[in-house]
């Protein structure tokens, strides 16, 4: 592991078009670290994801990801788009989706190497404990079932950055504290870096070094128990942010949301 | 059975049927995996119109079919995989080609024979050059496919997966349709524009009922599309009713069955399940 961060931005602007999403963002993702990306719905979290993986050119400012330009289809990045769950229709076994992950993106069939990418396959499918599901139609498992696929699928290629747009979102609070858990351990054992988006911060509480808040056209990084206070939320957007704490621990972020329905400008 | 082969037509019949099965079997697979049968059925009824003005102008009517396939399987393609309304898009360019159809039809005159081969197929009347040229065609789309076999797996199960991974999936999108504007066109010939879905979407329907491997599933749908194709010609042999009538009744009775055989079956494995645990 080396000092250098995964993933640097600096005066890094979004937008489509003459449209700006957010502007002027700076932070650094350490290598290794954990980092949960939070804000209200369309506030850009995907638009960063997109930035990252190089599908959008950034509309000012600059963006690394391990120490290069982002670039699409980029290996060492592991990816789980939003909302992705399957058609009951779709018929495609587990293990042929998560083989995707090996050579999906190369032309014609797969005619050498099979032993060694079944091997790999295999045990991304282990690792991510599916092992009993996996030779099941994809459209036909459980939301949690096909998460854990998506996420074999994304470690398959052995990555170094794991992107996970709202992994948790169609699962319950028990599938959420697993599926949390299984992440964390699975980037601790092979020193990952993580970026996952989220709704709700209070399962991911335990887990993470550092939250990015993405809000009313502007980035925050920091510490969770640093930035999510009511104090520096506030500092940050130049609004009234409250951070209620329940007695278990949970937080409540009150104040953000409201102001994207009437968006400024 | 030696009957079968001493005719000149039937061993034709039997050389392009197979070509055609073999690429609609194996086309059928993505069509049904991208929920693209309404597309698929359209290219053929599309091609309708092409087919008849080319008669019109004095052309191959097979040469209009291609052109007019291909230029609504680029544009489907075009308007992307996912795309909400673009099955109402589809349908309006259908009906507005199909009247196209009636209108060629009405200009040239005694023309019936003709318009009922393209509408209902003709395979027993292909002569040897159709047969060179199907097979060619043909050897042409299953190249196609494998060329595009995994990128376009991984776009038809997740879109935006696979465009993350560098997979360039609006123009997989309309080489797929157009790739299938020709196999479209080659299974005409046997089971006519208003039959496709038996050679096309069937056999692919039946085989992923079976099993959720890919090249399994895609094994599966290439033997049924042989299947019907051979027993409807063999049969169409000794009877006096067209050979697209046998065809089209095959798959679906096919059909049938399996979706009828599906809620035993499944009690059946439950059964041996408990029996095992038991």
């Amino acid at each position: 592991m080396t000092d250098q961060p995964a993933i640097v931005a600096r005066g890094l602007s979004a937008g489509y078009g003459s449209r700006r999403i957010w502007t002027d963002a700076n932070f650094a993702i350490e290598a290794g670290s954990f980092t949960a990306i939070l804000g209200p719905n369309g506030s850009g979290k995907s638009t960063l994801v997109r930035l990252i993986l190089g599908l959008l050119a950034p509309a000012a400012g600059h963006i690394d990801v391990l120490g290069e330009q982002p670039r699409r289809g980029n290996p060492r990045i592991g990816y789980v788009p939003q909302g992705s769950y399957f058609d009951p229709e779709l018929s495609v076994r587990g293990r042929d989706f998560v083989g995707l992950g090996v050579d999906g993106h190369r032309w014609g069939v797969r005619l050498t190497g099979t032993a060694k990418a079944n091997a790999a396959i295999a045990a991304s499918i282990q690792a991510v404990d599916a092992t009993g599901y996996a030779d099941r139609n994809l459209g036909r498992l459980s939301g949690g079932e096909q998460q854990r696929l998506l996420l074999a699928q994304a470690l398959v290629g052995v990555p170094e950055i794991l992107l996970l747009d709202e992994p948790l979102s169609n699962l319950d609070l028990r599938n959420q504290q697993s599926m949390v858990q299984l992440i964390s351990d699975v980037a601790r054992l092979r020193r990952l870096t993580v970026l996952l988006i989220a709704h709700d911060v209070n399962p991911l509480l335990k887990h993470i070094d550092h939250v990015l808040y993405v809000a009313q056209g502007r980035l925050a990084m920091g510490k969770p128990d640093e930035i999510i206070t009511s104090e520096s939320l506030s500092r940050i957007y130049l609004s009234p942010v409250e951070v209620l704490r329940d007695s278990q621990g949970r937080v409540f972020v009150v104040g953000l949301e409201e102001e994207v329905s009437h968006p400024h400008g | 059975m030696g009957d079968l082969f001493r005719y000149e037509f039937m061993v034709h019949a039997f050389e392009a049927g197979t070509m055609i099965a073999i690429v609609a079997g194996a086309i059928g697979y993505f069509v049904v995996l991208r929920g693209s049968a309404f597309a698929a059925h359209a290219l053929s009824h599309i091609g309708f119109a092409g087919a008849t003005g080319a008669v019109v102008l004095a052309l191959n009517p097979i040469v209009g079919l291609l052109a007019f396939t291909l230029g609504a399987g680029v544009a489907i393609g075009a308007l992307g995989n996912r795309l909400r309304g673009r099955d109402v898009t589809i349908g309006i360019v259908l009906a507005w080609t199909l009247g196209l159809g009636v209108l060629f039809i009405s200009l040239y005159r005694g023309y019936a024979t003709e318009a009922y081969a393209l509408l209902f197929g003709e395979i027993l009347g292909i002569s040897s050059t159709d047969v060179v040229v199907t097979l060619i065609a043909g050897l042409i789309t299953l190249v196609a496919i494998i060329a595009v076999y995994r990128p376009l797996l991984f776009s038809s199960v997740d879109e935006n997966l696979a465009a993350a991974r560098g997979v360039p999936v609006t123009a997989l999108s309309i080489g797929f349709m157009a790739i299938l504007a020709v196999a479209v066109t080659e299974a005409v010939q046997v089971v006519g524009v208003l039959l496709i879905f038996a050679l096309i979407v069937t056999p692919a329907a039946i085989a992923v009922r079976f099993t959720s491997r890919p090249a399994l599933a895609i094994g599966i749908g290439i033997v049924l599309a042989l299947a019907f194709t051979w027993l409807g010609l063999t049969i169409a042999f000794y009877s006096p009713h067209p050979v697209s009538f046998f065809i089209t009744s095959l798959a679906f009775a096919t059909y049938v069955a399996v979706r009828i055989s599906e809620p035993i079956r499944a009690r059946m494995s439950r059964t041996t399940a408990q029996k095992a645990t038991a």
